[in-house]
């Protein structure tokens, strides 16, 4: 393992395999939260903190599972091991920035449902991560999520006044949106790391 | 309870995807192929009727204060159990969903149906429930499945006819594939054609709305 090998990943998971454009995951925070800029940012700065934090507990809790010789309960333990981690980021936000969590409001234990999050988790275990990598790969991507909801929401709101066919009005265009989005992000794919 | 409209309700009025817009990660992603779509279909259909009898089996016992965990845990119990016998029995599917398969346990429809019709109501009302969901979730996967594939590559039914395997199957060849829209098999094209289908649900409802209240 390298610097380079980990700025590969870092990469690959911010642009060119960013987690909502290219691999469909974490979309409905994605479509849910995105009406406003500075919630849209609280989520995604949620999010990632979740995910670099769940990318290192499940990697020793999947060390466990293996020498235990119970690889078929990764599922149920890491979605386990997840909503643990969301109660607890919760009642720390709860207690040291009541500003952000009154702002995220219902939002915050709905990460628990976060595809990206449990998808991170799988991933780094699927590719054969070891402890960094998983743990650049869970922050990395949790920024991909977090520039992809911001410009998301920064074109959303101006969306508002947006003159376009009735049938399309409220999620349709969005989704019409972030697919072109998503086009733009193709671009990245030409990107090539050593 | 009234099963035809539960039914209607699941494929139209109701439709867990186009109208209650849950489950959208899973219906963009793996809509690339009829094989996949059937197949993820057809497992949240039999995950979804089973965690909805359970959980409404259980609604009395479980607490009120941790009834989101109860239900995650015995969602992701189901999920095991497909994924394991989905790898023992179709390994190809197993390998063409990938991660999605265990990232069945947070699509939202089911925690989303848990939590708004499983402990609310019967053994059996839920049960229906989760059949007529499940059944409209599959119907929006195939239907995206087909539009892609036709439209992307030429192709219809790939992996399951035309010959050859299960899940390797080429599918059936309508037109040469030099001349479809690559970009619908892309990503992008996911989230284009989701979008295009949810706005012609919103305008065929509003049609009917209109009707109704011209009566």
């Amino acid at each position: 393992m390298s610097v380079t090998s980990l700025l590969a990943i870092s990469l690959g998971a911010i642009l060119t395999n960013n987690f909502i454009f290219a691999q469909f995951l974490g979309c409905c925070p994605f479509l849910g939260v995105s009406k406003k800029i500075d919630t849209a940012v609280g989520m995604g700065a949620a999010v990632t903190f979740v995910m670099g934090l769940a990318s290192a507990v499940c990697y020793g809790v999947n060390i466990i599972l293996v020498k235990l010789d119970l690889g078929y309960m990764q599922t149920v333990a890491f979605i386990l091991v997840i909503a643990g981690l969301v109660q607890f980021v919760e009642m720390f936000l709860k207690k040291n920035i009541p500003t952000l969590y009154t702002a995220l409001g219902v939002y915050l234990p709905l990460i628990t449902t976060n595809c990206a999050v449990l998808g991170v988790a799988l991933l780094n275990v699927q590719n054969n991560y070891n402890f960094i990598e998983s743990v650049v790969y869970g922050i990395t991507g949790g920024l991909g999520f977090l520039l992809a909801i911001f410009l998301f929401a920064a074109v959303r709101e101006q969306l508002e006044f947006a003159d376009n066919p009735k049938a399309f009005d409220g999620f349709p265009i969005a989704l019409v949106t972030a697919g072109l989005m998503a086009l733009a992000f193709m671009g990245f794919s030409g990107l090539k790391v050593w | 309870m009234n099963f035809g409209k539960q039914f209607k309700d699941g494929l139209i009025t109701q439709n867990p995807v186009l109208v209650q817009l849950l489950g959208m990660c899973s219906t963009m992603a793996i809509t690339t192929s009829f094989f996949n779509g059937l197949g993820m279909g057809v497992s949240v259909l039999i995950i979804l009727t089973l965690s909805n009898i359970f959980i409404a089996l259980l609604r009395k016992i479980i607490p009120n204060e941790v009834r989101i965990a109860c239900y995650i845990v015995v969602i992701a119990g189901f999920v095991t159990c497909v994924d394991l016998l989905l790898k023992a029995f179709v390994p190809a599917l197993s390998n063409s969903l990938g991660v999605f398969i265990p990232l069945i346990v947070v699509n939202c429809i089911i925690l989303g149906r848990a939590e708004a019709f499983a402990n609310k109501n019967t053994v059996a009302a839920s049960a229906v429930d989760g059949i007529c969901q499940g059944i409209g979730y599959t119907i929006v996967l195939i239907i995206m499945c087909v539009f892609r594939e036709l439209f992307g590559s030429g192709k219809f039914g790939g992996g399951l006819l035309g010959g050859g395997g299960l899940g390797a199957a080429p599918g059936i060849v309508i037109f040469p594939e030099e001349f479809g829209m690559k970009l619908l098999t892309l990503p992008v094209g996911g989230f284009l054609t989701l979008g295009a289908l949810i706005a012609v649900m919103q305008w065929a409802l509003a049609k009917s709305e209109k009707k109704k209240e011209a009566k």
